[in-house]
């Protein structure tokens, strides 16, 4: 860019940006702060903002005729319901090691995945698992119990109806 | 076939022109018809858009069957042939869950020709995976990542790891029980970190696990957004990365020099035949490139001496791997069917839950510790490899097989070493348990830092530095330490592979597993 003054203008005497050059790169800059500004907010959109899965929640009717101490897994759910003298308790069987789903036996829980074993109150006994199984919260409703598969609650704690 | 004599009538040229047009259309497409000597050849491959990719006359080092194998265009045509087949595929599969399992079902039962080209699609993919591991062992036992071919060992890596990718995002499209639960101990393992950040009491506030998984799945658990996810990766984002990287990848082979070759390639390969003179005619190119390049360009100062033409010795070659890979793919195909399991059933796992074979090896460290085997082991592996070209610069063995101080007699007793240390702590591990068995109690991060795969690396580390030590070299570390990953890689996979039954139990063989 050179501007044609009628003054031709002195080495010592450097030329300032011209009008021309500070519009272009001005807007060269905004388009940049634009796009960086665009790009940087599109960034979540791999984030979800509401996960698309089934309600945690769900209701249930323990049968009248289950043992005391054995395990009741509602069809579709990922939870074993037991019921006792203390009162009525839900475990998650989501194994905490990689995510499949531990089998309820006599003594306690398996995965078939890697091997890990539960103890009948959840906590680890060998294996990868490097936690306990949750336990879950079990409001008590008239016959039926409401199960929060997202309220992680102290191991133990049971409700009585 | 020059301009016709004005006397002929016009619609005597017309038919002549009529006549000669498909003679006159290929050589307009050849730019000066049919190449029949050196030169014309020579010219013809600098001036076609897919062939030019080739230098014009090619070092006979390259062309011995022992520089390359030819293993990285065999992984690059086992790519080309996942990518038609997968287009092909693409035109019957629906990602949408349930349905995607269906459409499989289709595709194998129903469509004409459906389950030749599944098959297809399946086997050059894991033609695709071995061809991509013994090129890199190809390029690091021959230091071929060496100045300065730095740059594309990483572009190498990526190259890796984009391969690993698209087969794992491939996995779950059938929506099939093995489909579901690899993916979920796939995603699980992506959120593993949380077995670190839960023992130190930090998931709360810094979950980089949870985000991991939640990126790749879209939810919080295996579903339609998951489907959709991997479908989307596995069909355009990966496969157009790859296609970046592997056209860095050939780039820079060009531009970095050519194949390895050792500075002393000339006088060890046997004289030049006499059947095949040099140059027919002289050469019309001139190496001047005066300020376009930096440095010494390839053919700069060496000249000619030592080459043939591309077209056709290197050419024929290509061709040969080529026509090997479409029949290896072919031939598995048509003895081996793509796996298909029942429709996959959230509420139960699939037992045992296997991965795809070449992440078997990962799976059997995952059996001890989430984290470690699937996220921190992996990641130093990478790394390592990523560092061995900064850290090797020396010079000594280059182009050579197991070139290096040390050399093949190091190679094998590293081979010995590490086999035996993986089979070692394997057996060990699978004969008296591990740390939790004997002490229930113990603090999670206790085995998180203290399990089979952490000790192995760190045993290998140590040999290696040992023989950084003994033979004071890099190369003679990184000989040793890329050999006893390729053994730990290789047992570790055989073992996830063979000798694992359900509930990760091992078994000296299927036929041993229990009835259900």
């Amino acid at each position: 860019m050179t501007p044609t003054t009628a003054q031709p203008r002195s080495r010592l005497d450097p030329e300032p940006v011209a009008r021309r050059d500070f519009l272009g790169i001005a807007s060269l800059l905004s388009f940049v702060a634009a796009i960086l500004f665009a790009g940087l907010g599109m960034l979540r959109l791999p984030k979800a903002a509401v996960l698309a899965s089934p309600s945690k929640k769900f209701s249930v009717a323990i049968p009248e005729s289950l043992p005391a101490g054995e395990a009741f897994v509602p069809s579709g759910r990922s939870v074993a319901v037991f019921r006792d003298q203390e009162g009525v308790y839900a475990v998650s069987l989501i194994c905490t090691h990689l995510g499949c789903i531990v089998k309820p036996g006599q003594t306690g829980f398996e995965c078939p995945c890697h091997g890990s074993q539960f103890a009948a109150d959840g906590s680890v006994l060998r294996g990868p698992a490097p936690k306990a199984l949750p336990w879950l919260r079990v409001t008590v409703r008239g016959s039926e119990c409401v199960v929060d598969e997202s309220a992680i609650i102290p191991a133990g704690t049971k409700v009585s109806a | 076939m020059t301009t016709m004599a004005p006397e002929k009538s016009p619609l005597r040229t017309f038919l002549h022109n009529l006549v000669r047009s498909p003679w006159r259309v290929r050589d307009a497409a050849l730019r000066g018809g049919m190449p029949t000597t050196d030169r014309t050849r020579s010219n013809f491959v600098f001036g076609n858009v897919f062939l030019h990719l080739h230098s014009v006359r090619t070092h006979r080092w390259s062309l011995r069957w022992s520089t390359t194998w030819g293993l990285g265009l065999a992984a690059m045509a086992a790519f080309l042939i996942a990518l038609v087949s997968g287009v092909l595929l693409m035109f019957y599969y629906k990602p949408y869950p349930d349905v995607a399992y269906d459409s499989i079902k289709d595709i194998h039962f129903v469509v004409p020709t459906g389950r030749f080209i599944r098959n297809i699609h399946r086997w050059s993919a894991n033609v695709m995976v071995v061809a991509v591991l013994l090129h890199m062992a190809r390029a690091f036992y021959t230091a071929a990542y060496r100045k300065p071919r730095e740059f594309n060992w990483l572009i190498g890596m990526g190259l890796l790891v984009v391969t690993l990718g698209l087969s794992f995002t491939g996995y779950l499209l059938p929506w099939d029980q093995l489909a579901y639960w690899a993916i979920t101990i796939g995603a699980n393992i992506a959120q593993s970190p949380r077995e670190v950040t839960d023992a130190v009491g930090i998931t709360q506030t810094f979950d980089p696990g949870g985000l991991q998984r939640e990126l790749l799945l879209g939810s919080d658990i295996v579903g339609e957004e998951s489907l959709i996810r991997f479908y989307v990766l596995h069909v355009i984002l990966l496969p157009l990365a790859l296609a970046a990287l592997l056209a860095v990848h050939f780039w820079r082979i060009r531009k970095d020099g050519g194949m390895t070759r050792p500075s002393d390639a000339d006088r060890r390969l046997a004289p030049r035949p006499d059947l095949y003179p040099v140059f027919t005619e002289d050469p019309q190119k001139t190496y001047q490139l005066a300020a376009i390049v930096k440095g010494t360009s390839p053919a700069v100062g060496r000249g000619p001496e030592n080459t043939v033409p591309s077209m056709p010795h290197l050419f024929y070659a290509e061709l040969g791997v080529l026509m090997i890979t479409v029949l290896v793919c072919l031939a598995l195909s048509m003895v081996s069917d793509a796996p298909l399991k029942e429709l996959a059933n959230p509420g139960v796992p699939e037992n045992p839950a296997k991965a795809p074979w070449y992440f078997l090896g990962l799976q059997e460290l995952v059996a001890y510790s989430a984290f470690m085997g699937g996220v921190g082991i992996p990641m130093i592996v990478v790394i390592g490899l990523g560092l061995i070209p900064f850290l090797d610069r020396e010079e000594a063995g280059t182009g050579v097989w197991f070139g290096g101080p040390g050399g093949l007699r190091l190679v094998a007793g590293a081979a010995v070493f590490g086999l035996v240390s993986v089979l070692a702590i394997e057996a060990f591990a699978i004969r008296f348990g591990w740390l939790r068995e004997w002490f229930p109690d113990i603090p999670q991060l206790v085995i998180t830092a203290v399990n089979p795969g952490t000790l192995l690396a760190a045993i290998y580390a140590a040999y290696s530095l040992w023989i950084v030590k003994r033979h004071a070299s890099a190369r003679a570390g990184a000989l040793a330490l890329f050999t006893c990953f390729l053994c730990g890689f290789v047992v570790l996979t055989v073992i996830g592979t063979h000798f694992r039954g359900p509930n990760w139990t091992f078994y000296w063989s299927p036929a041993d597993w229990p009835r259900h």
